[in-house]
């Protein structure tokens, strides 16, 4: 079906207001549209890892989430889910479940690019029918902004603060997209809250009907972290697309497609230059190191349009 | 506009009004808590400048935008936090955003 805003305002929405992330978070915004994706006649069991995300929407006694929802630690956020989804596999065998159930599981990058990683590459590699979603804020927000191995280069957090020793964080971003690529399962896809949210939304639902374990990689601005003002985000987005920083892509059954390619390629300071946590970069000494980044931006980008089919 | 609610656990209930496991049983009850107070900046919807084209729906964090049969409604001021994203992505400038009183 065509991606249409009106028709989808009619399917109810299955997270609500008055959960406690802060003014202007990005994560809510791509869990709703995942969401979203559900059929409204199909139920869902979620399960979140310890981050901004869990802590926010299920403060006792109040929960945001209106499907079945499972508090998990922050490690292990894909084992929780994968182990319900086996139960469920289990007692539908017998008759013992009616109707669909969709199995996903939220993490923030720390609880999947660092922590949680071997509960995700577990679960995915015995191949269970769920998804999981990142939402990638580059840093482990929900404690004090501490570097990740999803915060870009040269970011200043609390734990790579930029001063006289270093210029923020010394490492490359991970790259956990090519690396759950490169698990070979049914559907993996990067994303970002982006225009209309047909990209978010279209993979989402890819994700959850694809049979078998998807995951989803999906850009999540965090005002307070990146130091932004809350009503850019959108802009913010857009920038980290249009750079080539955030690539929009998918790889279904191991075939790369790109699902965006920008007519003029802007230079990465554009997403730079709005966020705080890059402000020591735009000083006369620090002029190489926004050559380093964009040279690594280029490298990853051009090795994507080569997978992509697309040099 | 509080809904009926299977559990009402006050600040001074005790721990035996509580389900084992802490589990909560009203899906989706955050709504009952009020976050609009959060807001340093509001939101103003213009309706005569408003093209209902929708974008601002979705790019809400907190679900603060209701849409009744494809058109959008005022702002729900009790979740709004303020944040101004529905303002920046508006074509039609059909948003203002001023100074909380
Ligand atoms: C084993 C363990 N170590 C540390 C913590 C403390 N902790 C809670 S959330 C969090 C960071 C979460 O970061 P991320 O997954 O990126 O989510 P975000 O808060 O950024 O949304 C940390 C370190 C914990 N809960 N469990
Ligand atoms: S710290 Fe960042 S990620 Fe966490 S709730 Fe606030 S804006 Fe969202
Ligand atoms: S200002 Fe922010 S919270 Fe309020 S309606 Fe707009 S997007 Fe939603
Ligand atoms: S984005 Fe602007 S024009 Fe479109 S529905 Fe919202 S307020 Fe109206
Ligand atoms: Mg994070």
């Amino acid at each position: 079906m065509a991606y249409n805003l009106k028709t989808l305002t009619e399917k109810e929405e299955r997270i609500t207001g008055g959960h406690r992330m802060c003014a202007g978070c990005g994560a809510p915004i791509v869990v709703r549209t995942v969401l979203r994706a559900l059929k409204p006649e199909d139920h869902a069991v979620i399960g979140v890892a310890t981050g901004c995300l869990e802590v926010s929407t299920c403060l006792y006694p109040y929960t945001a989430w209106k499907d079945s929802f499972i508090h998990s630690a922050f490690e292990n956020a894909a084992a929780t889910v994968s182990g319900a989804e086996a139960a469920y596999r289990a007692l539908a065998k017998v008759g013992k479940v009616k109707g669909t159930t969709k199995f996903i599981a939220f993490g923030g990058d720390g609880g999947t690019y660092d922590i949680g990683f071997q509960a995700l590459s577990g679960a995915m590699e015995r191949g269970h029918d769920m998804v999981y979603v990142c939402y990638d804020n580059e840093a482990y927000m929900n404690t004090g902004i501490q570097r990740s191995s999803s915060t870009p280069k040269y970011a200043d957090t609390t734990t790579s603060p930029a001063g006289s020793e270093i210029p923020g964080k010394v490492q490359f971003k991970k790259d956990l997209t090519m690396i759950m690529a490169a698990h070979n399962i049914p559907y993996v896809a990067q994303t970002a809250p982006f225009r209309n949210l047909k990209d978010l939304y279209e993979k989402a639902e890819k994700a959850l009907y694809t049979p078998g374990p998807a995951f989803l990689n999906v850009l999540a601005p965090c005002p307070r972290g990146w130091r932004y003002n809350t009503p850019q985000l959108m802009e913010i987005v857009r920038l980290a697309i249009e750079t080539c920083v955030w690539p929009l892509y998918e790889v279904i059954e191991g075939k790369f497609i790109l699902n965006y390619k920008p007519k003029n390629k802007l230079p990465v300071v554009e997403y730079l230059k709005p966020q705080g946590r890059f402000r020591h970069l735009f000083t006369k000494e620090n002029e190489g190191l926004l050559d380093e980044i964009q040279k690594e931006v280029d490298r990853r980008w051009n090795r994507l349009l080569e997978l992509c089919g697309e040099a | 506009m509080t809904k009926e609610r299977k559990m009402n656990i006050r600040e001074d209930a005790s721990w035996k009004e509580m389900l084992q496991g802490g589990h909560i049983i009203d899906a989706g009850n955050a709504e009952d808590f009020k976050t609009g107070d959060w807001r340093s900046m509001r939101p103003v919807w213009l309706p005569d400048k408003c093209k209902q084209c929708l974008l601002c729906w979705p790019v809400c964090p907190d679900m603060a935008i209701p849409v009744e049969n494809g058109k959008r409604k005022d702002f729900d001021f009790d979740h709004c936090k303020g944040c101004g994203i529905c303002v920046e992505v508006c074509p039609f400038k059909a948003i203002d955003f001023v100074e909380e009183e």
